[in-house]
This record gives structure tokens, sequence and C-alpha cells, in this order.
């Protein structure tokens, strides 16, 4: 249990992926400005990893070395169809809305990170586990990121209006650049808490 | 869609940069960027490398997946060829020229999992261009890639030096280095667009 808990926190806090580590940056920024489509993104992605992570564990004694990396992108491209099939049959209008990016799951440094650090030398069950936290760690800054930008850009929240109807919205935050200064204060604010606590320590 | 092929390509290079416009390829970009000479490398193949690809990728869609009936497939059957291109690509390189094999090589299998090709190969499937549009969409988001990579590994040599508060030093002050640069980008965005 001890192993759970401890990849867990690493995963979620100390190693964020997105955070600390700068993987998966690419689909991190062009969905969030709106929450919605964020967090079926963000599912999405969370649910891939995890079932790559496994797969690989599973057969990787099986995989020559030589085209370890091929075969990986295969399994994770077959998750990936999976997903974009479900979205649409069942959300046809948020696959429209997601574009390609949901396709572009394949290429997301997070999911072969984990694959080629963690699932090449684990159990399977293990490495589900740590797919999926790693995708939770993702999820979260990936909502903290959406809540902002929709929040200051639409003055919504899942498209409900939370902010007076004299809000005027900071068009900015629907755009671009927004997205990588967003991200730049998360960062900020992050690594500066970890700063403090290592020095306590 | 009807764009004429030299507006797609001066739209890929700076209104919808792939880079600052729609996020792709960032995970090489801010890795390799701490380093002028190798953004200059990196820039070249993948410029290289995508225009060769979203061409090849287009005839492959229209000639193979559309007849075939097998659009499920598509992610898969991209990603392949993507693969194949890039390692045919580095023999041939290789063979032909083993000076510009010594500058690119180490680059090139760092390509396969750039997402800003699958990007551009999905953009142009989606938006349903013609071969040619193609051609200069894929080699437009190329050179708009590099130009991205180049000004930013250039800024960056100047900005690690720069007194920023510790939590923000690094990766923090690159990222509102690129949100700087992509609200410069969309400056252009008046003049063309493409969707």
């Amino acid at each position: 249990m001890n192993d759970l808990s401890n990849i867990a926190k690493k995963n979620i806090l100390k190693e964020n992926q997105i955070l600390i580590q700068v993987l998966g940056i690419c689909s991190t920024l062009a969905v969030t400005n709106n929450l919605r489509n964020t967090l079926i993104m963000a599912v999405g992605v969370t649910l891939v990893t995890a079932l790559s992570s496994m797969t690989v564990s599973i057969i990787k004694d099986y995989i020559p070395r030589t085209i370890r990396m091929m075969v990986e992108t295969l399994i994770i491209a077959f998750y990936v169809i999976i997903v974009d099939i479900i979205l649409r049959a069942y959300l046809p209008e948020v696959s429209k809305a997601l574009g390609p990016y949901v396709g572009l799951i394949i290429t997301n440094c997070i999911i072969m990170g984990r694959a080629e650090a963690f699932a090449q030398a684990n159990k399977p069950i293990l490495s589900f586990w740590d797919g999926f936290t790693a995708g939770l760690g993702y999820t979260l800054v990936l909502l903290t990121v959406a809540f902002i930008r929709e929040l200051l850009g639409f003055g919504t929240v899942f498209g409900i209006r939370v902010m007076p109807s004299s809000f005027t919205p900071w068009t900015i935050m629907v755009m671009a650049p927004s997205a990588f200064f967003v991200v730049a204060i998360l960062i900020w604010i992050v690594k500066s808490k970890l700063i403090k606590g290592s020095e306590k320590k | 869609m009807k764009i004429d092929p030299i507006t797609l390509l001066f739209a890929s290079i700076f209104t919808s940069n792939i880079l600052l416009a729609n996020f792709l390829g960032m995970c090489s970009y801010i890795s390799i960027s701490k380093d002028l000479k190798s953004s200059n490398g990196l820039g070249m193949a993948v410029t290289f490398v995508m225009t060769v690809t979203t061409v090849v990728n287009w005839f492959v869609y229209h000639y193979v997946i559309v007849p075939l009936k097998i659009e499920y497939l598509r992610y898969i059957i991209f990603i392949v060829v993507i693969a194949a291109v890039v390692q045919i690509l580095e023999m041939v390189i290789d063979r032909i020229s083993p000076s510009l094999y010594i500058t690119l090589g180490i680059f090139l299998p760092l390509i396969t999992v750039n997402c800003a090709i699958l990007g551009v190969t999905l953009f142009m499937q989606l938006r349903d261009y013609s071969v040619v549009q193609s051609l200069f969409y894929g080699l437009g988001s190329g050179l708009g890639w590099w130009l991205a990579i180049v000004l930013l590994a250039a800024i960056r040599k100047k900005i690690d030096n720069a007194p920023a508060p510790a939590g923000l030093k690094g990766t923090g002050l690159t990222f509102i280095t690129i949100g700087i640069m992509a609200m410069a980008f969309i400056g252009f965005s008046g003049m063309i667009r493409v969707q």
C-alpha cells in the first residue's frame, strides 16, 4: 500500500508531469479555454496513459528492444482510436471542438514518458496506477488553467455565468498567449513552494 | 476551402504558427531551445520532415485510406507513415550528404514523436486541403516552427542571465517569453487567416 500512495504523491505533486517535468504541454494549452472540453480531454489522456502503461508492462518481455518505441506508439494509438470513436459516438460536438487534439494524444509525451520510465521495469497493476496518477496530476493542472481562462475570458464556469454582467471579458484569455502566462504563473507558484520546502529541511 | 497556396504558406508561418497558435511540438521546443545551434538543426530537420510527410500522408489518405474505407485506422497509419518516412530520410541523407547527416542525424529519431508533425497531417486532412495546398502548408508550418525555435533560443541566451525570482527562473520565464512571442505573432492575424 505504501508503494501506491508514494507513487500517487510523487506523480500528482512532487513530479507533476506538466509543471515540473514540462511534458505534454502541447495539448495542455490548446484545449484549455473551455472547462468542459478540457475535462473530457483530461479524462481521455488519463485513461490512455493508465491503460497503455499497463499493456506495455504486460508485454514488455516479448518486445524486442530495437522496435520498442514503435510498439509502444502502436499500443497508444490503439487506445486513442477507442477514445476517439467513443467521443464521436456519444459527444459529437465535443469531438468536433477538440478536432485534431484527440488524435494528438498519441504524441503526448507524458504517455510515452510513463511507458518508458515506469512501465518498462514494473508490474502491470503498479504501472496502471502510475499511469493513472500521472494522468490525475495532468488533469489537475489542466482544470486549473482552464478554470482561470474560462472565468476571465468568458466570465463563466462550465458554461454557467458567474461573473456580474458589468464584467468585461478579457479577450486575451481566450487566445493562445494567455495559456503560456497562466502556466508560467502556476509553475512559479509551485516551484517557489518546492524551493521553500527544501530549504526547511 | 479555397485559399491559394502562397497565402497559406505565409499564414502558416506567421498568423497560424503551428507552435505559437496551435501549441504543437512544445516538448522538444522547450527542451532543445536552450542551445541556439541545436535549435537551428532541429528546426531544419522538422521543416524537411514536415514537408515530406504532409505530402506523403496526403497521398496515403486519398489513395489508400479513403478507397478502403478505413478512416478509423488513420491515426495508426499516419504515425507509421511518419516513422517510415523519418527512417528512409535518415538513410537517404546518410548516403547523399554525410555532413548534413551529422547536423541533422541526432534529431531525426526525435521527430517521430514531435506532435507538430502529426498535427499538421491531421489539420491537412481535417481541412480538406488539395495536394498543392498540403505541400505549402507543410512547408510553411515547418518554417514557422523553425523561426519560432531559433527566436526563442536566441532570447533565452540573454534571459538566462537575468535576475529573476528563484521560482520563476528557467521554465517559468521561458513560458512568459513564449507568451509574449505568441502575442507578437498574433499581431499579424488581421492580415491573413486560415481558421
